[in-house]
């Protein structure tokens, strides 16, 4: 079998992995309109291939505060998921499903976790559906895990993970809008089996 | 005093007085600040993952890991004439920033980091003069090679110097 290698991804591969992020992070937004019952848009999300030194560039510094969905990825695949939400977007998306005026305290108490969890939940499920529905292969997800803390530190744990099989990492940014505009980063890590199956899968690498 | 050296994740840098050297927002990595204390050359190594030696394709980054980063951060001081006898070193990260109910190798890739570093630091005969590590929360840290002062900061929490 052809191996895998995140350092040297050609064209064809990007460009498939670029469409996944489309595919999914569409889903995604949909699910996120039926879930506040408004209207979503989403720009065309932007997929990059980032060193790991440029990732806490790339959400707007390693300090910036940000709230990040952890799951567990399982099933024919395996490795996790993650979507970040900057902390203001967080504030603003669990005000609008709780229907409540969004706090101006710092953090999230019980109830704003709980409701982005669910947030997170919904919006990686939304994802991963989308994945499994045109790979035939099943995916499923863990319970959600939360934390809210430095971007870096949030990153850090996916991070490792593709630190495991090269020195970058694939970052798929959405940023949503319907009144105001919110900006979410989808980080989805296969492990390295788990790349071969999905292109195996979608017919553009040999068994 | 200018700005402080900034080092990146699975990035070293080497770090002269009066400067100082930071890293922002380790969670799972551990920083790892070495000083010698005669001539104060110092440095700082942010490492992701605890043993190249586990790893099929480990790349030719060495501040990855804890194993080659901190032994290549030693290096290159003493290429710039620390002593590793006069070197001490002070350690903060390796956190575990999300809580699963199945911990999973991954979960605890904190803790084996912080072990990992403790471990490279003994055998090269660096003393560990203080630490910072584990619990679930973000730490960026400063090290001023000029004093030794090692300074943590995380967010809702007063910042403290070890």
């Amino acid at each position: 079998m052809a191996e895998f290698d995140l350092n040297n991804v050609d064209d064809m591969y990007f460009d498939v992995l670029k469409e996944l992020g489309n595919i999914g992070a569409g889903n995604a937004a949909s699910s996120l309109a039926q879930m506040l019952q408004t209207k979503v848009d989403m720009k065309v999300p932007r997929v990059e291939l980032l060193d790991f030194s440029e990732l806490g560039e790339a959400m707007g510094g390693e300090e910036q505060i940000m709230a990040g969905i952890y799951l567990l990825v399982q099933g024919d695949i395996t490795g996790s998921i993650m979507f970040l939400l900057e902390e203001r977007s967080a504030h603003t998306l669990v005000s609008k499903l709780m229907g409540t005026s969004p706090g101006d305290h710092a953090g999230f108490d019980e109830m704003e976790s709980s409701a982005l969890k669910e947030i997170g939940n919904i919006i990686t499920g939304a994802y991963l559906n989308s994945l499994s529905a045109i790979t035939n292969l099943t995916i499923t997800e863990s319970i959600p895990s939360l934390a809210v803390d430095m971007a870096g530190a949030i990153l850090s744990v996916p991070a490792i993970e593709f630190g495991m099989v090269g020195d970058k990492m694939l970052l798929i940014q959405t940023s949503f809008t319907d009144d105001e505009e919110l900006n979410g980063y989808f980080i989805l890590v296969p492990d390295l089996p788990s790349y071969s199956k999905l292109l195996q899968a979608l017919g553009v690498m040999q068994a | 005093m200018g700005g402080l050296i900034k080092v990146g994740m699975a990035d070293l840098k080497l770090c002269l007085p009066p400067e100082g050297i930071t890293t922002l927002g380790l969670g799972s990595c551990v920083g790892v600040a070495i000083r010698d204390t005669n001539n104060k050359i110092g440095g700082l190594a942010h490492v992701m993952l605890p043993d190249s030696k586990a790893i099929k394709n480990a790349g030719t980054n060495l501040a990855k890991f804890a194993d080659t980063g901190v032994m290549e951060l030693v290096r290159l001081m003493e290429q710039k004439g620390a002593r590793r006898i006069r070197m001490v070193a002070k350690i903060a990260g390796g956190a575990k920033m999300f809580d699963f109910k199945n911990d999973n190798a991954l979960m605890q890739v904190g803790d084996r980091n912080v072990e990992a570093v403790k471990k490279k630091l003994k055998e090269l005969g660096i003393r560990l003069l203080a630490e910072d590590c584990g619990l679930n929360f973000g730490r960026t840290v400063e090290f001023f090679p000029e004093t030794g002062d090692f300074v943590i900061k995380a967010v809702g929490k007063p910042v403290k110097t070890i």
